[in-house]
């Protein structure tokens, strides 16, 4: 049990910078609402996605983004910590060393859920409904979470092994940018051939179309499975990785 | 004789093809202060590094208060503490948070007392609800310290303590270094100033090219090199006696 009350004490602890350090939470809702605004009220009277509100078509799409940009954050928080040597505190006291990578963990979904709490909001003053009942709700939340947690662990990842700042966070952009191809903003039988191939195949649309289901109140079909399935992928080999990653950090 | 607090046998270790440590013996009696001496590279920090538990030697045997770093590290964990070169403070909590969270992740039964008696301690009090961020370099330096005492860990590694402070904050990360040693504590320190080893060290270990060279009392020491000749010359006060004499009559302000 001292893993458990040695990662609460933790996770505690880097909860505290959030809110001390608003930029993080500013930036991180700032580009998806910035992206909501532009297709909302810029593109999307060009984009034919069908009968419903732009936006209740894009906010799926906005979410991933949301999460990308917030998981970036994680792996900043863990760079700032080994650069400080305070990670090496924490590794020559007698505590639960699991504890430590996992406070950022735990910090990541708590902020992350936050964020995408905020981008919601915002989405609904934008036009955005859903006709969905509490157990679809959930499991939109459920399916966030789980890819915010396999996003985490990817962002462990640039956190153990970068050697700057900047480093640190660049793994976000190709997160960030893979719902463009994707059907995200708008449907994928517009595109050409292998893009759309490209598209139809990668985990964002999986991920976006179950979402946009289960928000609809609308059969999910198999794209749920498929987003499941994709994510476990990312989340084991994201996990083994952090901690190959980590095993060589400490030595 | 009580078995030494620290003790290090044929320790060796190498980064790729370079070799750092090439079989390094060091004993550290129990409650004394050893400074080890060495320069840029030597491999002091390689050797904390070895008996903090955060590095594990290529070969040789390390115990620290009679556990093997190798097989028993948690036990070593319970009794050691660490100030690594670098402050490890937490920029964005504040002092007082900084020593809350070492004290709950030590299981001590009052963090938040032990927090303002370290404060008050180590003259941050006025600084205790500010961000460590805001602290100047020796406040850190104490910040570090004092998180390093919480626990009453009775092994204290230190790696160049006073390495980035004016002479002010320096003598009193001494007088603290010195109170630890009284109330008992085992204290291994890294320097590369030679006047840092003279001021506290009860013995002085000289780290070069992978192994302890040296290792006894100042005057151990300085009997190895030839008998002075007497010359007779006035004695210019240093540089270090000007500075403190010009600022050092005035109490300590808090600010940075």
């Amino acid at each position: 049990m001292t893993a458990v009350a040695d990662t609460a004490i933790l996770t505690g602890r880097s909860l505290r910078h959030i809110p001390r350090s608003p930029d993080t939470i500013i930036t991180t809702v700032l580009m998806p609402i910035a992206f909501l605004l532009l297709f909302v009220y810029v593109l999307g009277g060009a984009i034919d996605a069908g009968a419903e509100p732009y936006a209740t078509y894009l906010l799926p799409g906005i979410l991933v983004i949301t999460i990308a940009s917030s998981v970036s954050y994680t792996a900043f928080r863990l760079f700032m910590d080994l650069q400080g040597g305070i990670f090496e505190r924490f590794h020559s006291m007698p505590i639960a060393r699991p504890a430590v990578l996992w406070a950022h963990v735990l910090t990541s979904l708590v902020a992350t859920l936050v964020s995408l709490a905020v981008v919601v909001l915002a989405a609904l003053a934008m036009g955005f409904r859903s006709s969905a009942g509490p157990v679809a709700w959930l499991a939109v939340a459920g399916v966030l979470a789980f890819l915010t947690l396999a996003l985490t662990w990817l962002a462990i990842l640039p956190g153990l092994t970068a050697t700057s700042v900047e480093g640190a966070s660049a793994f976000a952009y190709p997160l960030i940018l893979l719902p463009f191809v994707s059907s995200a903003f708008v449907p994928t039988d517009t595109m050409p051939g292998p893009v759309r191939w490209f598209a139809e195949n990668q985990p964002v649309t999986a991920v976006v179309d179950s979402v946009r289901a289960l928000l609809a109140g609308e059969p999910v079909g198999t794209d749920l499975g498929a987003a499941l399935a994709w994510i476990a992928g990312i989340l084991a080999v994201a996990y083994v990785l952090a901690k190959a990653a980590y095993r060589r950090r400490i030595g | 004789m009580s078995a030494p607090a620290i003790e290090v046998r044929g320790l060796r270790h190498r980064y790729g093809e370079l070799d750092v440590l090439m079989g390094v013996d060091l004993e550290v009696a129990r409650g004394s202060i050893v400074a080890l001496l060495g320069s840029n590279g030597a491999g002091k920090t390689t050797l904390v590094r070895i008996l903090s538990t955060l590095l594990t030697a290529d070969a040789g045997s390390v115990t620290v208060e009679g556990h093997d770093v190798a097989t028993a590290p948690m036990a070593v964990r319970q009794a050691i503490s660490l100030t690594g070169q670098f402050a490890a403070v937490d920029e964005i909590l504040t002092g007082r948070e900084n020593l809350g969270l070492v004290a709950r992740l030590r299981r001590h039964p009052d963090p938040g007392g032990v927090a303002d008696a370290l404060l008050s301690r180590f003259g941050l009090a006025e600084a205790a609800s500010r961000r460590v961020g805001t602290y100047s370099g020796g406040m850190r330096r104490r910040l570090d310290v004092a998180m390093s005492l919480i626990g009453a860990p009775s092994v204290v590694f230190l790696d160049e303590p006073t390495t980035g402070l004016d002479p002010e904050a320096r003598r009193e990360v001494w007088a603290a270094v010195r109170a630890l040693a009284d109330a008992g504590t085992t204290v291994l320190l890294t320097t590369q100033t030679l006047d840092e080893a003279e001021h506290l060290a009860d013995r002085i270990a000289i780290l070069h090219q992978g192994r302890i060279i040296v290792d006894g009392t100042l005057a151990e020491l300085k009997a190895l090199i030839p008998a002075p000749t007497v010359e007779l010359i006035e004695k210019q006060p240093s540089l270090e006696e000007v500075f403190l004499a010009v600022v050092g009559a005035r109490p300590r302000k808090e600010h940075p």
